[in-house]
């Protein structure tokens, strides 16, 4: 069993190779793909299964013992990612596939594209399992660095703007992580995980604070949390349709991801959690109140993006259990239904040559089915019971309510506020592109216009309607069904959420799992 | 743990340089305020090792504590390499700004300002760069 944990990171990585080896042939080329992700997604249940069962897998790397070597570690928490991560992906992998299957392959060289795709994954998953920060910086830099390429896939001038703001506010937060990562390095004598936890407390309390905060800001940049969200809806709305809904998907979670990390094993101590819970409401309220100003699609789904963002910060900001629990439960929901909605949104750009909601309309009576797809994943972001959504928002709202203070109702006030604003901004969509006569989009006055600001160039210019390959309606029928069956399967799922955050209860158990012979807060020389 | 002076002074002039050229217009002044920060980042791995000592290579005749912590060197090595790829990434983005703009710098987000106009139109200028904000040759080039 503990085998499978390299093959993680292995499998992805190996089938970029194979992919480039088979170079310029298309075809050979996506069945590589399609297959190292199937294969990923069979380890991931695999490892799922037996770390909620029976017991979670740590690997030393080369067999040297854990603060020498390098530890790979799946728990609960990992392990759960891994399998929505490889679901999402494949995904996204088998609509980009009908894409470029469909449109020659012109706007994406496909030599590239799926190489540069599984490097990514490699990146996602070694983020998860990673045991020591440093490994957790090299997976976040594998994967910016696919996504570096992905966002400025063919090389147009919006791509190339976008791109560059991305990857300067990338590069920034790296810096920012490595130069965290040194720090700690020169205060504790050491990188693995397991090891800072132990020794955090011999620091006087405010380099603790610093070291934490500094980690929070580098986390906080790719989590997109206000207010370091600002490059967010600048770059993603103009890369490709899969490209977006991927990065969507995963690449701000694994911030989040990254954060759970940071203050349940390495900070678990409660100084910072007022300042994040606030952090979480600008968040979920900025967001929402972007949303609702944007005409186009994709730019409205990425401010939203960045507002459900606060609710799994509010999660993890609340430090207790049940906060965690529903927090992992929340990214679990959100990682798969926003991930549907951009490639819904990639579905409405093929059937209506646009994705601004003043330009288009009618779409329900010329694609119904795209209709469907859209309406269900925007009615679970609204938090319309009994979707995932609705259970995600009420578990959080349990959790807050335990709390009990001020800031806590004030939390979910905001977020019952922003989930109605989310709904505001998702049915407006439905309302104008769906709803709406084709007829009637020329000299419309409609009072859902009236809050719009139509940007005037960008990505909003009407290129005429496609037919949309059934490869990409299948693929995001099947994200529908994710979403669905984590709302009818809530229960089981929410169960392994719970129990993943029974362990990230304080350090303790962390250490235990990767140092198993000493006992709890021992020091292993 | 003691530190030298001499580096701590150098990596700060290097991180205040950094952020002065990261914060230009020029994308190839972009591109060295990256590079200087990042040197300055290895620099500041490089101080956390503390009083220098003698090569890390095993000899049982040696103190554990004379040698030199090489862990972080192993780090800064990985940073190198991962900063090496990211510049040349940068290089190849900056010379495709140039080729299809003529322009090194970076230009605004037409939707931003459109927000601030108030939702007016703005055409798109094509004006030549200022020669004092860019690292570039002013004559547009034909595109091939």
């Amino acid at each position: 069993m503990i085998a499978l944990v390299p093959l993680v990171v292995l499998v992805p990585l190996l089938g970029a190779a194979l992919t480039l080896v088979v170079g310029r042939r298309p075809r050979p080329q996506r069945i590589i793909a399609i297959g190292a992700l199937v294969i990923e997604l069979v380890i991931g249940v695999v490892l799922l299964i037996h770390v909620d069962q029976v017991a979670p897998l740590v690997m030393e790397v080369g067999g040297w013992q854990a603060p020498f070597g390098i530890v790979l570690v799946v728990d609960r928490l990992a392990a759960l990612m891994i399998v929505v991560s490889a679901i999402v992906l494949l995904a996204v992998l088998v609509f980009s596939v009908g894409q470029g299957l469909a449109d020659g392959d012109e706007e994406t060289p496909v030599s590239i594209y799926n190489p540069t795709y599984l490097i990514l994954t490699t990146g996602v998953m070694v983020a998860f399992i990673a045991g020591d920060l440093f490994n957790l910086y090299v997976g976040f830099e594998i994967l910016l660095v696919s996504s570096y390429v992905l966002i400025t896939l063919g090389g147009t001038e919006s791509r190339i703007r976008a791109g560059v703001t991305y990857v300067v506010v990338s590069l920034l937060s790296s810096l920012l992580f490595l130069a965290s990562i040194a720090m700690i390095y020169g205060a504790l004598g050491t990188v693995t995980i397991a090891q800072i936890a132990q020794r955090i407390d011999e620091l006087p309390v405010d380099v603790q604070i610093l070291l934490h905060v500094m980690l929070l800001v580098a986390f906080g940049i790719k989590a997109a949390v206000f207010p370091l969200s600002f490059w967010l809806p600048d770059s993603y709305p103009t890369a490709p349709a899969p490209v977006t809904a991927a990065f969507a998907g995963l690449l701000t979670k694994i911030g989040v991801y990254a954060i759970i990390r940071v203050e349940t094993v390495i900070f678990p101590g409660p100084e910072l959690n007022p300042a994040l819970m606030v952090l979480a409401l600008l968040t979920m309220v900025v967001g929402a109140l972007g949303a609702v100003a944007q005409a186009d699609i994709k730019r409205i789904l990425s401010f939203t993006l960045v507002s459900h963002i606060g609710y799994m910060i509010l999660g993890v900001a609340l430090g207790t259990v049940e906060g965690t629990a529903a927090a992992i439960f929340y990214i679990v929901h959100h990682i798969v239904v926003q991930t549907t909605l951009f490639l819904a949104a990639g579905l409405i750009e093929r059937e209506a040559g646009s994705t601004s909601i003043t330009r288009i309309g009618g779409l329900l009576a010329s694609a119904p089915v795209v209709a469907a797809l859209f309406f269900i994943p925007a009615l679970n972001l609204g938090g319309i019971p009994p979707f995932s959504g609705f259970l995600g928002k009420l578990g959080l709202f349990q959790a807050a309510a335990q709390q009990g203070d001020a800031l806590a109702y004030a939390l979910i006030g905001a977020g019952a506020l922003v989930s109605l604003l989310t709904l505001y901004a998702l049915v407006r969509v439905w309302n104008l592109a769906f709803w709406r006569a084709a007829d009637a989009v020329e000299g419309d006055e409609s009072r859902l216009l009236r809050s719009v600001e139509e940007a005037p160039l960008s990505t909003s210019t009407v290129s005429g309607a496609r037919t949309t390959p059934r490869l990409m309606t299948l693929s995001t029928a099947g994200m529908v069904a994710v979403g669905v069956a984590l709302t009818v399967f809530a229960g089981p799922v929410y169960g392994v959420a719970s129990r993943a955050g029974e362990n990230l209860d304080g350090p303790g158990a962390y250490i235990q799992m990767v140092f198993p012979l000493s006992s709890e807060g021992g020091e292993l020389e | 743990m003691t530190v030298s002076l001499v580096l701590i002074v150098i990596m700060s002039a290097m991180y205040a340089c950094a952020v002065y050229m990261l914060l230009e217009r020029s994308l190839t002044r972009v591109l060295l305020g990256f590079l200087l920060a990042g040197n300055a980042t290895n620099l500041l791995i490089l101080i956390m090792v503390g009083e220098a000592g003698i090569a890390p290579i095993f000899d049982e005749s040696i103190e554990p504590a004379e040698y030199t912590d090489p862990l972080p060197q192993a780090l800064i090595l990985t940073a190198i390499v991962i900063t090496f790829a990211v510049s040349a990434f940068l290089l190849a983005l900056i010379y495709r700004s140039w080729r299809l703009a003529n322009a090194d710098d970076f230009s605004d987000d037409a939707d931003d300002l459109a927000l601030r106009e108030g939702a007016v139109v703005i055409e798109a200028e094509e004006t030549l760069p200022e020669a004092s904000t860019t690292d570039f040759p002013l004559e547009r080039e034909e595109p091939r």
